[in-house]
């Protein structure tokens, strides 16, 4: 499917999505000038603040999205009543955006004020005006085109932004590209960042000629004055609509996921069962990045998701690494009991644990059956691995101790995109996961664990015991999913999604009808 | 607001910057009402710290500055300020506005209805010689030097301050429109009767204005008098400015 077909085939969920992604730049960038422009002034005032404001400003814009989306989670701060900052959706989101698009509006409001001639300043004062009749009638006109400029980019750097807030089911372009990233999929990704790139384009054109309009000594026309003034009423609006929209959640559950395929299908198994079986109304928080689903659970944000034993131990409790199935399920659950108020429920049937991957036809050539086989050749293979295994107490510095790996070079890039690596020959060798739909698709051979380096990643709804206590019927559901899947079945369900295209609320469905969990 | 001209006393004033350096000193000094009093002298003198202390840009350090019998520091600084035409150099128009809204500034400022606005900025132009039709739309950079100038007069005349003060106005023009102006100024001058103190190290400029010279030197006052007690006096720096008067043909001469 060609890029133009997929668009015009789903034109109206596309549509959607570049709604919500305007909808997340627009308030976020409209909160960030109503935020930035009077700090900026503020600092032309108060010079002493520019210090700390503008290193404050510096430091949010250092810090990375994701990592400040995970900051944000699990706090709850309240203004009347109204909850504005926390917890996972569009409203973190707008959080982050914001924090990021101040630092270019102060940064271009302060000198811009700053920098009017002290003549012009002193005619003004000279001919009695106030300092807000000095600031309103003089200043700020003559530092918008800069203000403007800081503005313009404020949004293109939202614009970019805002496709990650999907990590933290925010919406907006980012679910695309998301999606498409799991399933491999250039179309999907295209679909997600081509239209993304255009409304930065837009954004950055239009703000381009209103700086330019306006730019300082220039007759303004009045049908482009007419526009701005046109373009800030829609932005109050939106921000307003923005603010409504935040209200807090009713009474439902909500299920999460992870950002990945296999995670999404689990959370549309876990999602429909609780439908058919309790008729409770069900909220779908998926894809969720990194530790954002734990995270999310614990603000009780989300009420169960699907998380792995190993996952748990060593990334949650950060224990040290146990190699026993049996010992580490009593263990996290335990543990989190006591700390998180949070139940293991039954595990689900299946290990998705770390698989070491090569090429069929390396395998092969080289007789490759285990890892221990793959150390002994790789002296000059690339290895590709993602963030996640490269930093991960289980991952790759103990991996290459235990098997005595030497590669001539390790890359580190995101977990999706290894395989197609692989594929094409760019590494050699990745660490990828064991029910992956991608491994049979590429015609990948897994490794044997021979040393069983990694410990056991069993699958297992987690649940808040809050949730389990207002909700009995959710037991008895998550009672009946026991032992449900084996790997072989998980790979199938990863593959109809990531291989043959299905959506997974359809590969579930079927799913659970052929188990006859639901009819 | 009233129209009289309105006295200006200095008494016994001094200015010095935070760091102790000494910009004014000593001061003593009167201007009468509807007179031009004209302060001279080199670059840092002191000439635009004494005009700012009238209209409360700066406070003075020592000594009381009074403005229509009442002390600077007294008065609320924007009324005061209402009170004051000010003219800088050209650069003092606003950029972003036009003629218009630049001379209407004030009387904006006062709360005048727009109808009198516009009527009296047309009054002004044509006061200052300007053709409204053709100038009032303008922006300060569509503009030549000289008209700009003239622009600045009628801005400080808007609202018709009992004192206006002039720091340098025609300072950045060339010496032919500067002369052309000085006489169209001189003429206004006149006209309105309105208390003037004025900014310039040009003696031609200070002898063709002047009612009387207040000559400025390191932050002293060393005379004070008509343009002609410039010429008879023995002080070395009045003798330097007189010489220049005298031998400086690109300056024009005395009416």
């Amino acid at each position: 499917m060609t890029l133009w077909e997929f668009l015009a085939l789903h034109s109206r969920e596309l549509a959607g999505l570049v709604f919500e992604h305007l909808v997340l730049v627009v308030v976020s960038t409209g909160i960030a000038i109503l935020i930035g422009v009077p700090l900026g002034v503020l600092l032309t005032r108060k010079p002493a603040l520019s210090k700390p404001v503008l290193g404050f400003a510096n430091i949010m814009q250092t810090v990375p999205s994701l990592a400040l989306f995970g900051f944000l989670i699990p706090l709850n701060i309240y203004l009347f009543n109204v909850k504005i900052v926390g917890g996972i959706g569009a409203r973190t989101a707008i959080v982050a955006l914001v924090l990021y698009a101040l630092l270019p509006i102060i940064r271009n409001t302060f000198p811009g004020i700053s920098n009017v001639d002290p003549a012009i300043r002193d005619a003004g004062r000279g001919m009695g005006m106030t300092d807000r009749q000095l600031l309103f009638q003089v200043e700020l006109p003559l530092a918008l085109g800069v203000i403007i400029a800081g503005v313009r980019v404020a949004t293109v750097i939202c614009v970019g932004t805002a496709t990650i807030a999907a990590a933290i089911d925010a919406g907006g372009l980012g679910r695309y590209i998301f999606r498409g990233l799991r399933a491999n999929d250039n179309v999907l990704i295209l679909a997600g960042a081509v239209p993304a790139a255009l409304i930065a384009l837009a954004a950055d054109l239009l703000l381009g000629y209103f700086e330019r309009t306006i730019q300082f000594g220039r007759r303004v026309k009045s049908r482009s004055r007419k526009l701005l003034w046109s373009g800030t009423a829609a932005i109050l609006v939106l921000v307003g609509l923005g603010i409504f929209f935040m209200q807090p959640p009713g009474a439902r559950v909500a299920v999460g996921s992870k950002d990945f395929t296999e995670q999404v299908i689990l959370g549309e198994i876990l999602a429909q069962a609780i439908e058919a079986k309790t008729g409770l109304p069900v909220e779908r928080r998926f894809d969720l990045g990194g530790n954002l689903a734990h995270e999310a659970l614990v603000a009780g944000e989300i009420d169960l998701y699907v998380e792995y034993t190993g996952t748990a131990l060593l990334a949650i409790l950060k224990s040290p690494p146990l190699t026993d199935p049996e010992e580490v399920y009593r263990r996290v659950k335990s543990d989190y009991m006591s700390r998180f108020k949070i139940q293991w429920t039954e595990p689900l049937g299946f290990n998705n644990t770390f698989a070491i991957l090569v090429r069929a036809e390396d395998a092969q050539r080289l007789n490759l059956k285990t890892v221990s086989d793959a150390a002994k050749v790789s002296s000059q293979w690339r290895a590709g691995f993602g963030q996640d295994f490269m930093s991960r107490a289980d991952g790759y510095p103990g991996f290459a101790r235990v098997y005595g790996f030497h590669f001539e070079e390790t890359r580190e890039m995101d977990l999706s995109l290894t395989y197609r690596a692989l594929a094409e020959k760019q590494v050699d060798l990745i660490a990828g996961n064991s029910t992956d739909g991608l491994i049979s698709r590429y015609g990948l051979v897994q490794l044997e664990d021979n040393k069983r380096y990694f410990p056991p990643y069993d699958a297992v709804p987690v649940v808040r015991q809050a949730a389990l206590e207002s909700h009995p019927a959710l037991g008895e559901v998550l009672k009946q999913l026991g032992g449900i899947l084996t790997i072989d079945e998980m790979r199938k369900l990863n593959f109809a999604v990531d291989g043959e295209k299905r959506q997974p609320q359809e590969v579930a469905r079927e799913f659970l009808t052929q188990k006859k969990i639901i009819p | 607001m009233s129209i009289e001209p309105a006295g200006i006393e200095f008494h016994d004033v001094g200015f010095s910057l935070p760091d102790g350096r000494i910009l004014l000193n000593h001061l003593n000094l009167r201007v009468d009402p509807g007179e031009t009093l004209v302060l001279l002298g080199r670059s840092g003198s002191g000439k635009t710290t004494t005009m700012k202390l009238i209209n409360r840009l700066l406070d003075p350090t020592a000594g009381v500055v009074r403005v229509d019998g009442k002390a600077t520091v007294e008065w609320d600084p924007i009324r005061l300020r209402r009170r004051i035409g000010y003219v800088i150099q050209e650069i003092g128009l606003f950029p972003h506005l036009t003629v218009e809204d630049n001379i209407g500034v004030v009387p904006r400022l006062e709360g005048w209805e727009a109808g009198r606005i516009h009527a009296r900025v047309r009054d002004l132009l044509a006061l200052v010689g300007l053709d409204a039709d053709r100038f009032a739309g303008r922006l300060p950079r569509e503009l030549s030097g000289g008209q700009r100038q003239r622009v600045g007069v009628a801005r400080a005349l808007a609202a018709d301050p009992p004192v206006i003060l002039l720091d340098e106005p025609f300072g950045a023009l060339d010496p032919i429109t500067r002369r052309e102006i000085q006489q169209e100024f001189k003429s206004l001058q006149k006209k309105l009767g309105k208390t003037m103190v004025f900014v310039t190290h040009d003696i031609a400029e200070a002898f063709a204005l002047a009612t009387r010279i207040a000559l400025l030197k390191d932050g002293e006052m060393i005379l004070l008098g008509p343009p002609q007690a410039l010429l008879k006096s023995e002080d070395p720096e009045a003798r330097a400015f007189a010489a220049c008067f005298q031998d400086g043909p690109s300056s024009g001469s005395a009416p």
